[in-house]
């Protein structure tokens, strides 16, 4: 460790102004970041720098991804070999997942930190720990036999047409990770949708439908016990299938402070209400399916918990916060139960309350402007 | 008129060129004015619409300005808005008549889009801002050149959205006949649909704003 530093030390002032690398500087700047603890002190006014910095921020979030990413890795491995009808144990399931799963976070990685290096050193700034996150996230809401050449083109368009056309991490406007997916979801939807893909190389002994895929063609008797969906024994998207596995995250983020508790509990509760509403209307049997099974079922836990809750995309305001939240869930199930040719709403309402964030901010703040006005009391002379 | 006589310039003096050039990069109706964006959209999904598109709104805009430029002097400000439609349209309607009689394929794809040439901001801007102030010939210039200007940028996002959503170079199956698919290659179906389209100009912009500083506004 000493000898890095040492070294380190070293090589630094050939990337500093005046030196022979100076335009690689962000890059070593980026590199330094990664292996210590910048040592980075202000000089002017009482701050007190916190140790929280992004760096830390993002590995946390990664940590609390793990739970999901391997229990995800089983589950490829763990369908693959229900559908073909073989009895197989934990390590094998395991093994199988890990060489399918492993290739996309490999790509997503190399592409998307190729593209934030290349950024930053054209424009000169430091490169940004937002990505490992991104990263991390993109693999997860993928199909677990995407071809390989899409992740790369959908994480290279996520991160420069969803981030760097805004300047960058912190100021984008839209999830990247979810941009990743929207972009998938629209360009190759053979490879995103239907009953075919959510199994790896799937036999042909069960039809390979996701609960959502089930409920959308009314056949709600297929769909899985409350329990198999909670603990994620279903076939989905690598990371989302485990209610469990985002819950261990979800307490992870709320431990530490990172993820806003508030987003969480009214994305939660938005989509039961907007559940209940359905099963109180139950005009077809989708809209009788249980408000509280429409929370455990497809992407809407992973959304709520690991989506929604993205610091830079959310309401900054605290009652913005709930509003944004709520409206998440009531949308997904909205778009859920209406629209069969999008039988997963919880992208399509996370990435429209993107939009609207910046809006409701403005109207919390204006209220909260005006509110305060009134009680300023004025004298009024008459 | 004698005085108009003795100050006539060479047809194509330095200011007559920059009524044709200007539009094509740094004052570009699309790009940079943001015109005329609905049909850049609409007709751009393949490579035959958008060329014959961007031929209908070329001859339409450089026929109506110098219509207008004539009779500048005559139109009445108050009711100027309707003569420059009523030109407008007559001209759409002839545009459209032509298409029917010698390309009965493409007019169909296109559809209602040569009727909306009337509505594209393009051509009501250039009347308004330019043939009803200047002279026949630079109202000619000005233009042909706006309509190129915005031609090009047409012609460009067509040809990538149909070369990455369908695969083919004006109808032909470049992708396939490259073998492409063999190697597991899919088309992109989000290059279709017009949001793409909206992306692909920002691109144009983007990489435009970059070359040219001068387009990128002050803080």
């Amino acid at each position: 460790m000493k000898a890095l530093r040492n070294y380190l030390d070293k090589i630094k002032p050939l990337f500093e102004k005046g030196g022979k690398l100076e335009n690689l500087h962000s890059t070593f700047e980026a590199f330094e970041g990664f292996l210590f603890v910048p040592n980075k002190v202000t000089f002017k006014g009482s701050h007190i720098r916190d140790s929280v910095d992004m760096k830390r921020t993002m590995s946390v979030v990664v940590i609390a991804l793990i739970p999901a990413l391997l229990f995800g890795m089983w589950n490829v491995g763990f369908q693959h070999f229900l559908s073909i009808s073989e009895e197989t144990e934990l390590w094998t399931c395991f093994w199988f997942g890990f060489l399918k799963v492993f290739p996309i976070i490999v790509v997503s990685y190399v592409v998307g930190l190729g593209i934030e290096f290349l950024f930053a050193q054209i424009r000169g700034h430091e490169v940004n720990e937002g990505f490992l996150v991104t990263g991390m996230l993109i693999p997860l809401i993928l199909p677990p036999d995407i071809p390989l050449w899409m992740v790369a083109v959908a994480t290279a368009f996520a991160v420069v047409i969803g981030k760097e056309v805004f300047g960058g991490t912190g100021m984008n406007i839209l999830n990247p990770a979810l941009t990743a997916r929207a972009f998938l979801f629209f360009a190759y939807p053979q490879d995103m949708s239907g009953d075919k893909v959510w199994i790896s190389e799937k036999g042909d002994a069960i039809s390979g439908a996701t609960p959502l895929g089930d409920a959308l063609v009314d056949n709600i008797d297929k769909i899985p016990k409350m329990s198999d969906m909670f603990f994620g024994f279903i076939p989905g998207s690598i990371g989302e299938t485990s209610t469990l596995a985002i819950l261990i995250g979800a307490a992870i983020l709320l431990f530490t402070g990172i993820g806003s508790w508030r987003i969480m509990l009214s994305v939660f509760a938005g989509g039961f209400i907007m559940g209940l509403l359905f099963n109180l209307w139950g005009l077809n049997e989708y809209m009788k399916i249980p408000a509280q099974e429409h929370l455990i079922m497809g992407g809407f836990a992973f959304g709520a918990v690991f989506m929604a809750t993205d610091p830079v995309t959310a309401s900054q305001t605290n009652k913005g916060k709930y509003i944004y939240g709520f409206l998440i869930g009531l949308i997904a199930i909205l778009v859920r139960v209406f629209n069969p040719a999008y039988p997963e709403g919880m992208m399509l309402a996370i990435l429209l309350m993107n939009v609207f964030a910046p809006l409701i901010d403005h109207y919390v703040i204006e209220a909260n402007i005006k509110r305060r006005l009134k009680r300023i009391k004025i004298p009024v002379k008459n | 008129m004698n005085s108009e006589k003795s100050d006539r310039e060479p047809l194509f003096s330095l200011k007559n060129r920059k009524l044709i050039t200007n539009p094509l990069s740094k004052d570009n109706p699309i790009t940079v004015q943001v015109l005329g964006i609905c049909s850049a959209l609409a007709v751009t999904a393949k490579l035959e619409p958008a060329f014959v598109m961007s031929i209908s709104v070329i001859a339409v805009l450089a026929i109506a300005n110098v219509i207008i430029a004539l009779l500048r002097n005559t139109i009445p400000p108050r009711i100027r808005i309707i003569v420059q439609l009523i030109v407008i349209a007559s001209l759409v309607i002839l545009v459209d008549q032509v298409l029917k009689a010698f390309a009965y394929d493409v007019s169909k794809q296109l559809s209602v889009f040569v009727g909306l040439i009337i509505t594209n901001c393009i051509i009501m801007g250039r009347l308004e801002a330019f043939a009803m102030g200047n002279k026949p010939w630079p109202a000619f210039l000005d233009g042909v050149g706006n309509a190129f200007g915005y031609a090009w940028i047409l012609i460009v996002v067509a040809f990538f959205r149909e070369l990455l959503g369908s695969g083919t170079i004006w109808g032909y199956p470049i992708i396939e006949n490259l073998g492409f698919y063999n190697w597991g290659y899919k088309d992109n179906g989000f290059m279709i649909l017009p949001p793409m389209a909206l992306i692909v100009v920002g691109i144009i912009i983007w990489i435009q704003r970059y070359r040219n500083k001068d387009l990128i506004e002050d803080k």
